[in-house]
């Protein structure tokens, strides 16, 4: 069966939204609905937009303070008693710092902890390296009992955080700082597990996560120009992951592009790549940070020089045709 | 000298739902069972720890048989006290607290750290039927039990939540987070515990990095402190009841212990801390304990 495709083409000029904002709205309606909902925080509410939530449901809103250890044990025990607990902080601090009570207390007793960690990817900007969490794929999916999503615009992170709450166990949901493109609406299908087809082609396949599914689908337009038809994958779960889907798409394109905002080991191209070098190996090229920090700098200039624009993807593609071609 | 073995209406007693509220002569005697417990599983899985459990017998027994509020047929009693051990590798006490209070049969023991049986080396929610939070990194617990503690409070129950900390585990950064949180949220519903023996595995707390004065420490984070000899019944009894009757702070039991105690030559000698008794060791100490491997071990067997 082939799953639906929604075709994706963007407009010359596509509404820029905090994919955070997604985030913090989706808590609310989240929270009206289900009163097991807690929502924590370690001292960001207004940049992790929790602060909506705080102020519809103070009851059900733990500050924790700067302390984000605590703030993860803190919710395994909210979630030990049958809460639904939310915490918010960034991610370098949800993934890094918290890594050893999200491993041995949150994921090893498996509990329904929800971890929101915001200011994900070099697109921080001016705060520099220590605040640009580039690990976090890495780090949360070699984790058992982990499900981790990274949404790539507003509608998807409202869609996940709802996915989140309805999925039972625990679950880290990355997003960014900056406004990002809407590339999806409302109505665009989001399945918890699944991979989105956002474009078809028979080329190659572009998967891609975050703030980089804009990027992809700009690629896609360039690539059309020369005659390449690119197929464009949303995989916005990275655990679990759709292995059937990518399979696939390495049967069917016979190429791969992964582009993400995040550290190349380990992270969507590590993960693409187990699978397509277990079920069909075919090319496949990395659009991804290459394993350095990052840096101060206005966020456009730091995707620029980071490598992470469509003409990455383009570069990326032409190298993979060319791979291709060659067998 | 207590009996050897109880009569069966003991155990039966014993499994009850509720508070069972034994008197100090009672838990006294179910102390020296909770202590040829431990000896006789570390003497058959020849790994583990035997400092720590023999230091937390005393108050232990009196947690588990007069002050929480559980129901072991069913650990997840909507109604119930939550109990943790932050210090996760005393998993030879709080396994057979759990046993002799019912969660699962003594034979169980037997298997402590064995590939086919459930008693993990640190306590895992997936494998035991009542262990609620894995635990085993130390310092994670107290955290744990200040989120339990908040939904409690969020839904008005009256489920009183009880830590169990070490002294040397006072050394981790994040208790001191999770004393500040429950401090400044002044979570009366919640009592830490902390088994005060002096001793970790590398030697003296007070030489590796000191943490006196303890108990000024706590008061300083708005804590409620009390002291009791951890090893004399009736005073850790006194030192309960004044937790339970204490409003507007969360309070500390500071225990003061004997590493090994009940083991002549285990007693407060720190190079206990992670080992367990050979064989021969073992039967020493359960002579001590006046009893037998092969009499203990078949007791658990049966059990």
């Amino acid at each position: 069966m082939t799953p639906m495709t929604s075709t994706i083409s963007l407009p010359p000029q596509v509404e820029m939204k905090k994919t955070r904002e997604g985030f913090g709205r989706a808590l609310v309606d989240l929270g009206e609905r289900d009163p097991r909902i807690v929502v924590l925080v370690g001292d960001l509410s207004e940049s992790t937009m929790v602060s909506f939530f705080a102020e519809r449901f103070p009851e059900r809103f733990i500050q924790v303070g700067i302390a984000e250890q605590n703030m993860m044990c803190i919710a395994a025990g909210l979630a030990a008693m049958g809460k639904i607990p939310f915490l918010a902080t960034y991610g370098a601090f949800a993934s890094c710092r918290a890594a050893d009570q999200m491993r041995v207390t949150v994921a090893y007793t498996n509990l329904n902890v929800k971890i929101g960690g915001a200011h994900g990817g070099i697109s921080v900007g001016p705060d520099g390296a220590t605040h640009q969490a580039m690990e976090e794929i890495s780090i949360v999916r070699s984790i058992p009992n982990m499900s981790m999503i990274v949404p790539c615009d507003y509608w998807e992170t409202y869609k996940a955080t709802i996915a989140a709450a309805k999925h039972a166990g625990p679950v880290y949901l990355r997003f960014g700082r900056e406004d990002v493109p809407v590339v999806t609406s409302e109505d665009t299908p989001f399945t918890f597990g699944k991979g989105e087809v956002f474009a078809e082609g028979r080329d190659l396949t572009i998967i891609a996560c975050g703030v980089m599914v804009y990027e992809a689908l700009r690629a896609r337009e360039a690539l059309a120009e020369r005659g390449i038809t690119a197929r464009v994958i949303d995989l916005h779960t990275l655990k679990p992951l759709d292995q059937a889907l990518i399979e696939r798409c390495a049967r069917e394109t016979g190429a791969i592009v992964t582009a993400e905002e995040h550290q190349v080991n380990g992270g969507l191209g590590g993960a693409v790549a187990e699978v397509v070098v277990r079920s069909h190996p075919v090319p496949m090229e990395f659009v991804a940070v290459m394993d350095r920090f990052g840096q101060s700098g206005k966020p456009a200039e730091l995707m620029d020089a980071f490598g992470l624009r469509a003409t990455d993807v383009v570069a990326a593609a032409e190298r993979v045709l060319k791979r291709k071609s060659g067998r | 000298m207590p009996p050897k073995t109880m009569a069966p209406n003991d155990v039966e007693t014993a499994h009850r739902a509720g508070r069972l509220l034994w008197d100090a002569g009672r838990l006294t005697a179910k102390a020296l069972e909770i202590r040829r417990d431990i000896i006789t599983l570390l003497a058959k899985a020849q790994t583990g720890h035997s400092g720590g459990p023999l230091s937390c017998a005393d108050f232990g027994t009196a947690l588990f048989f007069h002050e929480l509020n559980i129901d072991p047929a069913h650990p997840t009693w909507p109604d119930r006290d939550f109990w943790h051990f932050s210090i996760g590798h005393v998993t030879p006490i709080i396994y057979s607290l759990m046993a002799e209070r019912g969660y699962f049969p003594l034979r169980d023991l037997m298997k402590f750290r064995a590939f086919d049986g459930h008693a993990q080396g640190h306590p895992s929610a997936h494998d035991t039927p009542g262990i609620e939070v894995s635990a085993g990194s130390l310092g994670q617990g107290l955290s744990v039990c200040c989120g339990v503690a908040m939904a409690a409070r969020i839904d008005r129950h009256p489920r009183r939540i009880y830590c169990v900390m070490g002294d040397g585990e006072q050394q981790e950064g994040q208790i001191w987070e999770a004393a500040m949180f429950a401090g400044h949220y002044r979570l009366d519903n919640l009592c830490g515990m902390i088994d005060y023996n002096r001793k970790q595995i590398d030697g003296d707390v007070e030489d590796i990095i000191g943490i006196a004065p303890l108990a000024d420490k706590w008061r300083a984070f708005e804590w409620n402190v009390l002291e009791c000899d951890g090893h004399d019944l009736a005073d850790i009894l006194r030192a309960f009841r004044e937790a339970r009757g204490h409003r507007g702070q969360p309070t500390v039991i500071l225990a003061h212990t004997v590493m090994g105690r009940g083991v002549s030559f285990m007693a407060d000698d720190y190079r206990w801390h992670g080992k367990p008794p050979k064989p021969e060791q073992a039967e020493v100490a359960l002579q001590e304990l006046g009893t037998s491997y092969a009499e203990w071990s078949e007791r658990l067997m049966k059990g």
